[in-house]
């Protein structure tokens, strides 16, 4: 439905964007994500038609976008900063984008109250932005932005102002809306949880470029660059060359993994430290052997960082609730090959 | 704990220099006798006088003219310039150009526009007046303006575009109440600059059209009459609100923004 095909933007030295190709489809929840500075806002403003791009070129069903100004396309954007109008209260605002197509008066209230009532604001109509909480101004620029009615909404950084409880709300209250309206969602985020939870699929973003496209799971279980292995989640990296059973290490000897690549590769392994298994004692099997350096507790899981002769960061571990596992402790650390994730460098 | 009384002399003494003169004034604008040192007992004769007076009545309303006329444009104008100013020139030394005219020495502002009229070869009147009060208007509530729009927030202004609302529209409903209080204070400044301007009216103004502080200034040189003090005590009320109504504005403004 929404085409980027080698979109590139500079800013004087800085290149924003660097022949950024995607395909986004009808009706999906599709998420822009990387750390700040990589381009994925800049993406986001030329889809809105507040910045263009100095090449490529972007159509929505088919017809060209770039060519429209912001204000006749069918693309709606919520700010970061909600950017809602002090001077009118919250139903002006949400009728303001319906007033300027020219409906019927009794067509614009109709749908302002539906919208409102979609999004449990109601009773707050006829405030001002600046009496309501953060997570009532956030519903009120969604109700804005959707109340229009749009092929696609773009929500930058939706929920980056909202503290962590009403953050998880209204995740699960975004994720309601869009299968209720049916509108094609894109988010920017550079918070990984909220475009795994939220998103179907999940581009990531570094320096301009895209790294990678997937779905959620696939994103976390099947790294595909070393910068989306060492992004998404929590990872232990080891550096060294592909073999036959895994990665011959620079350092640790050979670490079990599964690839496809050609033998000799320069290559990461990449394990999940919820995949590795610890074990107490001086003998017994293990890939590699260490020290425990700390045991952090946070509730569901607890964090063991193992300090692993020869490499310089710790190895970290992560097992179900409490551990009995102590610092000072030695330990062993396994993994089967199926969960080291090898990523060609 | 008690701050030290010694602490306030300085504090009473500074307003005691601002105002006693002021409150003198006042005083004897109420005075009953012809002298303006010496008070005889309390009478409002003077300002009985000062509304019988045709000079007066006539430079009142010529300085009414020019002050709301002068405030009309350079409130439009100046509003203008400091959004064409912030959202389309990169230029900072137009930028300081812009509010020249508000720091420029009244005499050379007031020779400079004499010898431009001169030159076109406008002849001067009340007209003249109000297009060179316009002149410095312009470059304050410009000035007071461009302050406004930098704090302003030009994601409203997108968020208007983005809901379908072309730049007149965004420019009208966004924009302009966003400025509203920057503007409001911007024009009562370019009212009461204009109302007791003396240099630029006393050089630009046709002999026949004096404003009110040229009228003023052509009685004090036949030395200072309690009359005098009455016109003063009321420009004096005149300032006082506006000042106080222009607080209140911005205060109220700025609350429901």
């Amino acid at each position: 439905m929404l085409q980027i095909t080698g979109v590139s933007r500079r800013f004087g030295d800085v290149t924003a964007l660097a022949d950024v190709s995607l395909e986004i489809r009808q009706g999906e929840f599709f998420a822009l994500l990387g750390p700040s500075g990589c381009g994925k806002t800049t993406l986001l403003r030329i889809l809105a038609g507040f910045e263009s791009p100095d090449s490529g070129a972007v159509t929505l069903d088919g017809e060209d976008l770039l060519g429209r100004p912001a204000h006749r396309r069918p693309v709606n954007l919520m700010f970061q900063s909600y950017a809602l109008f002090p001077h009118m209260t919250v139903a002006r605002n949400v009728a303001y984008g319906l007033e300027r197509e020219k409906l019927p008066k009794a067509e614009v209230r109709s749908r302002v109250a539906e919208v409102l009532e979609k999004v449990g604001l109601s009773a707050m109509a006829g405030r001002r932005p600046q009496q309501l909480s953060g997570g009532q101004r956030q519903r009120v620029a969604l109700a804005r932005a959707i109340v229009k009615r749009p092929r696609l909404l773009l929500l930058d950084e939706p929920l980056s102002a909202l503290d962590k409880k009403v953050r998880a709300e209204m995740q699960l209250e975004l994720k309601r809306l869009q299968h209720e309206v049916g509108i094609t969602f894109v988010v920017v985020t550079h918070d990984q949880e909220e475009a795994m939870s939220l998103a179907d699929r999940i581009a990531v973003f570094s320096a301009g470029r895209v790294e990678q496209v997937d779905a959620p799971v696939a994103l976390y279980e099947r790294p595909r660059t070393p910068f989306v292995a060492g992004f998404v989640g929590a990872n232990n990296i080891f550096s060294g060359r592909a073999c036959s059973v895994g990665l011959a290490s620079d350092g640790l000897g050979v670490l079990p993994g599964s690839s496809d690549l050609p033998d000799g590769t320069p290559a990461l392994l990449a394990v999940r430290p919820e995949r590795l298994r610890l074990d107490g004692g001086r003998d017994g099997e293990g890939v590699l052997k260490g020290e425990v350096a700390d045991v952090s507790f946070y509730g569901g899981v607890s964090h063991v960082s193992v300090a692993v002769p020869g490499r310089a960061e710790p190895v970290l571990a992560a097992t179900q609730g409490a551990t009995p596992i102590r610092a000072g402790a030695q330990v062993n650390l396994s993994w089967a090959a199926g969960d080291g994730v090898l990523v060609p460098q | 704990m008690r701050r030290p009384r010694l602490l306030y002399v300085p504090f009473w003494a500074t307003y005691l220099f601002l105002y006693a003169p002021i409150a003198v004034l006042v005083f004897m604008s109420f005075n009953s006798g012809d002298s303006p040192y010496s008070f005889e007992g309390f009478s409002l004769k003077w300002y009985g006088e000062l509304a019988g007076n045709a000079e007066i009545r006539h430079g009142l309303v010529n300085t009414l003219v020019v002050a709301l006329g002068a405030t009309v444009l350079a409130t439009v104008l100046g509003t203008l310039l400091a959004v064409g100013m912030a959202r389309h020139s990169r230029s900072k030394l137009l930028d300081a150009v812009s509010v020249l005219p508000a720091v420029l020495p009244d005499l050379v502002l007031a020779i400079g526009l004499l010898v431009f009229y001169g030159m076109i070869k406008m002849t001067l009147g009340l007209h003249s007046v109000l297009l060179a009060h316009t002149v410095f208007g312009m470059a304050f509530v410009a000035a007071v303006v461009r302050t406004r729009l930098t704090h302003a927030d030009t994601s409203l202004e997108e968020a208007s575009r983005d809901l379908g609302a072309g730049p007149v529209t965004t420019f009208l409903r966004i924009t302009l109440p966003q400025l509203a209080p920057g503007i409001a204070a911007g024009a009562l400044l370019a009212f009461t600059l204009s109302v007791d301007e003396f240099v630029i009216a006393f050089f630009t103004a046709a002999p026949t059209e004096p404003t009110l502080p040229i009228v003023i200034y052509s009685m004090v040189r036949f030395g200072v009459t309690p009359e005098i003090n009455a016109l003063a005590t009321l420009l004096l009320a005149v300032s006082f609100t506006v000042v106080i109504v222009a607080q209140r504005m911005t205060r109220l403004t700025e609350s429901l923004s």
